[in-house]
């Protein structure tokens, strides 16, 4: 019993009710992003920024990760960290693909070199 | 006994250090490395963590077809676009699931909250509203799969608005995501009755795995729920709005 008392996480009710409407406006924002059109950039660096911050909030009071032990948020945080590896690296990866289609697929100028006659 | 160790242990780790001295300490330390959490709290952050791996796998796969097709991708604010009264307006659909999932989210938080004061009457409710909000986020995706299916003519290999892609990845998405929302519905009912009925305060052992759990448990199904809203604010960003 006195096992929960000193282990379970206690916050003010309020604390959640400001993360609860801090996501919602952030939601409206990110909606207004597609709703206003905005392009290229501006619309990339928009959503990124929006959407970290909501994961953010939930993640430290939803979850209550900022109130753990760092020990804890390490063992959490870091292996979800080194996803950016795989990410960054599929991404090199696709725009690799992506250059060789457009060569060699539909008509692209690799497909001359290729039908060129050989002896 | 096991448990009095337990709460021994809880004790000194208060006085424990704080900081990266502190995870040194932690980690080199007897018994347990994470302190001041249930084990089951650790275990259910750690099955999330490896939840996040796989979620990233399929999110990422999605970035590498739609970035290396050479075929336009069907614009997202077009194809999940509702006409309302005879107005058109884009992504309405999913801008009302994404605020369901984060009131659920808030309503569980809250649970979480008077589960520890051991207030039932409200845990009970609250997590019943949370089972409701994410109830209706899976009949809401019902629908939207739906028209995609017989409306738009999307297929998993293909569709008429463009890159063949899409199908895959987007069905592939969502129903792992609709699949742990469904899962967690189920999981907050039987958490409310167990509430509800005044299990945890008994310390009644469990129907599936016998064992006696807290109020802690509260916390732990939060951590669950709390999960599969962040994976949506992915989802909503990276597929929708992309």
């Amino acid at each position: 019993m006195s096992e929960a008392k000193v282990e379970g996480q206690q916050h003010p009710i309020s604390m959640y009710f400001w993360v609860w409407g801090l996501l919602f406006v952030l939601s409206t924002l990110s909606y207004m992003v597609d709703y206003l059109q905005f392009q290229g950039y501006l619309r990339w660096t928009l959503i990124l920024i929006f959407m970290f911050l909501k994961a953010g909030f939930i993640v430290a009071v939803f979850m209550h990760l900022y109130y753990e032990r760092l020990a804890m948020a390490c063992a959490i945080l870091i292996p979800t960290g080194a996803l950016m590896v795989l990410i960054s690296l599929m991404s090199f990866e696709a725009d690799y693909t992506k250059e060789t289609r457009e060569v060699y697929l539909d008509g692209g100028p690799g497909l001359l070199i290729m039908e060129e006659p050989t002896k | 006994m096991a448990n009095e160790a337990v709460v021994e242990d809880t004790r000194r780790s208060i006085a424990m250090v704080e900081g990266l001295e502190g995870v040194v300490a932690d980690w080199s330390s007897d018994q347990r490395a994470f302190k001041r959490v249930p084990w089951g709290k650790a275990m259910m952050w750690i099955f999330l963590v490896s939840d996040t791996f796989i979620f990233t796998v399929f999110l990422t796969s999605y970035m590498t077809v739609r970035m290396s097709t050479t075929v336009p991708w069907p614009n997202p604010s077009e194809v999940f676009a509702l006409t309302l009264f005879g107005e058109h307006i884009p992504l309405l659909l999913i801008a009302i699931m994404t605020f369901i999932l984060i009131s659920s989210s808030g309503t569980m938080a809250m649970a979480v909250k008077f589960g520890y004061e051991k207030n039932r009457k409200m845990t009970a409710f609250l997590l019943v509203m949370t089972a409701l909000f994410g109830a209706s986020f899976v009949g809401m995706q019902a629908f939207e799969w739906t028209k995609l299916i017989i409306d738009e003519g999307v297929r998993p290999w293909g569709n008429p608005m463009g890159a063949a892609q899409f199908g895959a990845s987007f069905f592939m998405i969502t129903a792992f995501h609709g699949t742990h929302v469904t899962i967690g519905v189920i999981f907050l009912l039987i958490m409310a009755r167990k509430v509800w009925k005044g299990y945890l305060e008994d310390r009644k052992p469990g129907f599936f795995t016998s064992r006696r759990g807290g109020y802690e448990v509260v916390e732990i199904m939060g951590l669950y729920w709390h999960f599969v809203d962040l994976v949506w604010v992915f989802i909503f960003a990276l597929f929708y709005l992309w």
